[in-house]
């Protein structure tokens, strides 16, 4: 297939025709776009590079955004209490929240997909346990769980191993607290694809059980998980952003989006807002930018509404 | 009936288990009690002896029975932070936190459940537009955004405006702690006076606006979809007024799945009160854990986790049994896909 013909069939997919019609939409992938290319380009896009030690000036210090009267172009969104540009701080930070939050994602689905999977498929004892697991651990919010994970791995490693560490131990807890949503998920649509045709006539010509789940039966299940995946990411950046605030997450060396309001919220009293101020808006308009591309997926992959 | 009930209570059961044997191998195993509890000088005959006299010789199965059983009557031990039984920290923080939640939860209903049959019934008006966008923007909002936000408008910049305009700054409301509060046997209490009362309604407006706007979708998707069928069709049909079919036919119908949602959301809000407790320092058990994380303090993470899991578990039963006396048909399945839909 060339590469004409698959935007082609892009642009003349249902997926496309609704995203186009859908300014709101358009502007939450956008967004999300802006965020992603910061994130991902923050070395060479941003002003400052906030964690070199030999470019900050202490001197610096506190400078408002540059648009007020102590304002310096320099430094547009202003600096924190070690003189480090917050524009470049949240960029690099929402680097890490986005990191995080990802590979968290990753992880419960490839945990809940996985397990789901072999529940609905296997069906019998399999089912009950993993069923059972997901109920009881649904009954516990998932930021309580996470935060025990945490708690967990504070007590197990000596606290400079767990700052080195602290990105992995946030998204083992984020990505372990998230999986029975997306068992339960794969489960339900598994069992609905159990039954049909095609996968009778996979077993008569003989393939392996594993092998029909995994090649057959997993790909028709994968739509709904996509949705899931999609409202699951924002919750998770949400959650890393939580945990961090509450200080149990990245530590002040490798801040989050979630660290940086923490840290800012210190100086929210002695009338520096905008340390505090522009990460919290920062991280709302990424969680809401996510959040609106999980609401139209939603809407979009439901035939009911079309 | 009786098999709903027993399964339920099993269930009950088995989380309750689970949960108390992870918070025991919480206790037992992740880092050395002994270390814990004493100093770096202690010799290892001493080590030997309190080891003995704490029963952490004994096997494993004998150990976590007499953890139950001490669970059971409320002995978790002592902080090793404070050096004080864990069950009296708890005792102390839980007036503040239930009142908090309690306040919080009545906020998300008394705002959520009308303005979620307004927004079903006024459809495609700018009003319900309006509300929408609001909700959509409580669904994005961290807490602890929105309590920063809440702090920074009503008692930061509130403090100039006031002045501006030459009114008291008492105008303002406080963004820390709990204010005056009142002792009533072992319970204090910050809502019988004006300074307790001012100082929960921060922390309360921020706890209760993610539930608020979960409430509010979820009574307006029910509602729109009650509104849809046939028997809603007929009721107009007979000619009787839209008063009497939104609220006589339609609201009632929708309030099943509601109920259940609203149960299972007070355990989040009491999960979520350990991040408006910080924001606002509010002496409540959350902060207490989230301390007790900080520092590593396992016998009071233990006993916060076996205290919660119970207060969850005796929720769902309610929401549960309540629902069985509702609907006579006992559609259990179809509330709880509603309630993760949400």
């Amino acid at each position: 297939m060339t590469d004409t013909s698959l935007i082609a069939r892009l642009r003349d997919s249902d997926l496309w025709w609704s995203f186009s019609r859908s300014p709101l939409t358009v502007a939450a992938a956008l967004v999300t776009l802006l965020f992603v290319v910061g994130a991902l380009f923050a070395p060479w896009l941003a002003p400052h590079d906030p964690f070199d030690p030999r470019t900050l000036k202490l001197l610096d210090a506190f400078t408002p955004p540059a648009w007020t009267a102590d304002g310096r172009p320099t430094y547009v969104l202003g600096t924190d209490n070690q003189g480090r540009d917050v524009l470049s701080a949240i960029m690099y930070g929402g680097r890490i929240s986005l990191l995080v939050s990802l590979a968290a994602i990753a992880l419960s689905v490839t945990f809940g997909v996985g397990l789901g999977l072999a529940a609905g498929f296997h069906g019998g004892w399999v089912d009950t346990l993993i069923m059972r697991i997901a109920d009881i651990q649904l009954t516990v919010p998932a930021i309580l769980i996470a935060l025990t994970l945490d708690g967990v791995a504070r007590v197990a490693l000596p606290s400079t191993v767990h700052d080195q560490f602290a990105v992995w131990v946030l998204v083992l807890s984020i990505g372990f607290a998230n999986w029975p949503q997306f068992a339960r998920v794969t489960r339900a649509t598994t069992l609905a694809e159990r039954s049909k045709d095609y996968v009778s006539a996979a077993r008569i010509i003989g393939i392996s059980g594993p092998k029909i789940a995994l090649k057959h039966v997993l790909p028709n299940a994968l739509g709904p998980v996509l949705v899931i995946a999609t409202i699951g990411l924002a919750l998770a950046i949400i959650a890393e952003a939580s945990l961090s605030f509450l200080g149990v997450g990245m530590p002040p060396t490798q801040p989050s989006l979630g660290t940086l309001i923490r840290i800012g919220n210190a100086f929210l009293f002695s009338g520096e807002w905008w340390i505090v101020i522009f990460p919290a808006l920062a991280l709302m308009v990424l969680s809401l930018a996510v959040n609106l591309l999980g609401d139209w997926l939603r809407d979009a992959l439901n035939p009911k509404l079309r | 009936m009786l098999s709903f009930l027993v399964s339920r209570l099993l269930q009950a059961a088995a989380v309750m288990t689970a949960v108390s044997f992870l918070c025991f191998v919480l206790f037992n195993f992740v880092g050395d009690p002994i270390n814990n509890m004493v100093g770096q000088e202690a010799t290892p005959q001493e080590r030997a002896e309190l080891r003995h006299a704490l029963g952490l010789d004994d096997p494993v199965p004998v150990q976590f029975l007499r953890f139950l059983g001490n669970a059971a009557v409320g002995n978790f031990g002592k902080s090793y932070r404070m050096a004080r039984p864990v069950e009296q920290l708890i005792v102390e923080r839980l007036p503040a936190t239930l009142e908090l939640v309690f306040c919080g939860a009545l906020l998300a209903l008394l705002l959520g459940l009308p303005l979620g049959v307004l927004t079903a019934l006024r459809r495609d008006t700018w009003d319900t537009r309006a509300v929408m966008t609001f909700s959509l923007a409580g669904v994005a909002m961290p807490t602890f955004v929105s309590g920063i936000l809440l702090i920074y408008i009503f008692s930061v910049e509130c403090t100039g405006w006031v002045a501006w305009l030459g009114l008291p700054t008492s105008l303002c409301l406080p963004s820390f702690g709990r204010g005056d509060t009142v002792q009533i046997g072992w319970w204090s209490s910050g809502l019988l006076t004006g300074g307790g009362l001012k100082a929960i309604i921060l922390p309360s407006v921020t706890l209760a606006l993610f539930q608020m706007t979960l409430v509010l979708r979820l009574v307006r998707s029910e509602m729109l979809e009650v509104l849809r069928t046939d028997y809603i069709k007929f009721a107009r049909a007979r000619g009787l007024t839209n008063r009497t079919v939104h609220f006589r036919h339609a609201l009632k119908n929708t309030l099943l799945p509601v109920i259940t949602v609203i149960g299972l959301q007070v355990g989040g809000l009491i999960a979520f009160s350990i991040i408006t407790e910080t924001v606002f320092q509010w002496p409540g058990m959350g902060q207490l854990f989230i301390q007790s994380v900080q520092f590593a303090d396992i016998p009071v993470m233990a006993a916060y986790l076996v205290m919660v899991s119970f207060f969850f578990v005796t929720i769902n039963l309610i929401v549960d049994l309540t629902y069985a006396v509702i609907d006579p048909r006992l559609r259990v399945d179809r509330a709880r896909a509603a309630g993760n839909a949400a």
